[in-house]
């Protein structure tokens, strides 16, 4: 949350200080500005990086969209802090990537959020997939995190400096999504009887979308170098998450594996909804500035 | 008490040391910490006061979340998460300095989620278009900040610390709430009427914030006294109105009363009369959206109890397991 994020203990009442270490929690509203590598930078993307831009934005953006309706309904108000959050932390990336997006066509990040239709969204299926109750929610954190932590990992070494200055600070960030995911999935696994059965049934309902996740579609080829190839993230995946599903005595489920198909436009029932919730009071005033 | 004792020293023969010693520290706008002796009722009314403003940070989350998946632009979402996850980390601060006093966090919330406890009524007011998120800002924020400000000197520590923290924040919301106003006044026709809709339907329940007319307020002369609280509700709002005026200029909106004018003898803007049957409905629970309110709070609490024992169980086990490792 660096650069969106002041330290309120130092802060003075009218002046924010800009201390960006160790800001969970902390999020000065009013300091909510894009990174000055984005603003400043004369980078434009080619019609491939922004589509690759768009994938990873999109991803971060449904995400973000989720864990927000969360806010005022979480388990504990600790919880509502934490993800809320994680959705603070996935927004500042999205608006990151969907602006560099937008710079291969003219387009800003809100005329990407709000005015493309559901076949031009790059989402994964498995960040479309419900909140459910808190461990569907923790176990759709879990797998997306370990996964953007090895993404972003990768991502810093991009050729495409503004990929990687985007990684490079997105990486810290899902590093602590991925603590607190793991934190909740174990205390779920061995809490109560009924904490297990729940987790159990989440990892379960949401593996079928995991497969998707790692699949390496044509665009991948065009960008090498610049482009993290997904399946080959897929081994350091499943090192990180297996002393967890170990201590946590959870297996990998086996069973249903979804045709997915969000990186060409092909969503799951539930985007269209979301997206009419997200964009509803956007779309009522074309041409307003808010 | 007695005629043998001669009225000079009536008063030193009645107060004990420690008594003398708090109102010592009171007279001398000291800081009352937990381990101090304190009368009872200044606990009571400090654990009455606090969580209160407790519980109003925690329901006033409602109102603003019922935008945050709607909000108009990516900045505006995160500004509001922002916010809104300010307010539950003002509601932690407050029930921890309420602990302090004694009052455990699992009781304050059964009461709230019981209808027991008061919390500000202004939450009870829906949140119906886009400009509330400016309205609840400037208005609702700026009031609370009134009120607030001076609680930063109220002589109970925990209590004074944990408002320093909070006004500071709560100064930015002000600033964002006037910023969205602002941007909708700067707008579409639409937009200005949904700002002045929403500055329309907020305006009297922000005065309201301040509680009854000083002439009808049980609690006040007390909490003054002990040095809780440092100014009257009719002069802390007086301050608030004195204070919009000139912003209400600059946002281009009106401020609904009619009779507001200024008073060219006291300086101060004179406002007209304030409707407190509606004021006493809201209280009594007769307002637009209380039952709502307590329901999705209660709702939040009951559907995470599986996860708040399942951590509770878990924390256990741990601790059991770190035992027998040590033995």
């Amino acid at each position: 949350m660096s650069n969106s994020t002041v330290n309120s203990d130092s802060a003075e009442a009218d002046a924010p200080a800009a201390t960006p270490e160790d800001a969970h929690g902390h999020v000065a509203v009013d300091v909510t500005t894009l990174d000055a590598e984005l603003i400043e930078g004369p980078s434009f993307a080619t019609p491939d990086v922004a589509e690759y831009a768009l994938w990873l934005g999109d991803d971060s953006l449904i995400l973000a969209q989720q864990l927000g309706a969360w806010i005022s309904r979480a388990p504990e108000l600790e919880e509502d802090v934490a993800l809320g959050n994680v959705a603070l932390d996935l927004i500042g990336h999205a608006r990151s990537l969907l602006h560099y997006a937008g710079t291969a066509s003219d387009r800003t990040e809100d005329d990407l959020a709000y005015w493309r239709t559901e076949p031009d969204f790059r989402s994964l299926h498995l960040v479309e997939q419900p909140n459910g109750d808190f461990a569907h929610t923790i176990a759709r954190q879990f797998i997306v995190a370990h996964y953007l932590f090895e993404l972003y990992s990768r991502l810093r070494a991009s050729a495409d400096a503004t990929l990687a200055a985007i990684a490079a600070k997105a990486v810290k960030e899902v590093d602590y999504h991925r603590d607190h995911s793991t934190q909740w999935v174990l205390r779920l696994a061995q809490g109560t009887d009924e904490s297990r059965r729940r987790m159990i049934t989440a990892f379960s309902d949401l593996w079928p979308y995991v497969e998707e996740v790692f699949r390496d579609d044509p665009l991948i080829d065009r960008l090498e170098g610049i482009a993290v190839r997904p399946s080959s993230l897929l081994p350091a995946f499943d090192a990180a998450i297996a002393p967890v599903l170990a201590e946590a005595e959870l297996e990998v489920p086996c069973g249903f594996v979804a045709s997915g198909g969000g990186r060409t436009g092909k969503h799951s029932e539930h985007l269209a909804f979301l997206l009419a919730e997200m964009q509803v009071l956007t779309r009522a005033h074309p041409g307003a500035s808010w | 008490m007695t005629s043998t004792i001669t009225p000079d020293t009536s008063a030193t023969a009645v107060i004990s040391v420690e008594e003398q010693q708090f109102n010592d520290l009171i007279e001398a706008d000291s800081r009352i910490e937990p381990r101090d002796w304190m009368p009872e009722g200044y606990r009571k009314s400090l654990v009455r006061q606090i969580s209160q403003h407790a519980h109003s940070e925690i329901i006033g989350m409602q109102p603003e979340s019922n935008w945050i998946t709607r909000a108009p632009s990516l900045k505006r979402k995160a500004i509001l998460i922002a916010k809104v996850q300010d307010e539950a980390g003002h509601g932690l601060y407050l029930y921890s300095a309420a602990q302090t006093l004694g009052a455990t966090r699992d009781d304050m919330t059964d009461a709230l989620i019981a209808g027991k406890a008061r919390y500000s009524s202004i939450f009870n007011y829906p949140t119906p278009s886009w400009a509330d998120m400016g309205s609840i800002g400037w208005l609702v924020d700026g009031a609370a900040i009134c009120n607030q400000v001076p609680l930063c000197r109220a002589s109970y520590g925990p209590y004074g610390r944990a408002m320093v923290r909070i006004c500071k924040e709560e100064s930015f919301h002000q600033r964002q709430g006037f910023e969205i106003l602002l941007e909708l006044m700067a707008g579409t026709e639409e937009q200005r009427q949904m700002a002045q809709d929403s500055v329309n339907r907020w305006y009297w329940p922000a005065l309201m914030m301040f509680g009854p007319p000083d002439d009808d307020s049980p609690n006040s002369a007390q909490s003054m006294a002990w040095k809780i609280k440092r100014h009257s509700n009719d002069e802390l709002r007086q301050r608030f109105v004195n204070m919009l005026v000139p912003q209400a200029a600059v946002l281009g909106v009106t401020l609904p009363d009619p009779d507001l004018h200024f008073n060219e003898e006291t300086q101060q803007w004179d406002l007209g009369e304030i409707d407190w049957t509606e004021f006493h409905e809201v209280l009594a629970g007769r307002g637009p959206n209380n039952a709502q309110r307590l329901q999705r709070r209660r709702d939040a609490h009951e559907d995470g109890r599986w996860v708040r024992e399942a951590a509770s169980a878990y924390a256990r086990k741990q601790s059991e397991r770190s035992e027998m490792a040590a033995s």
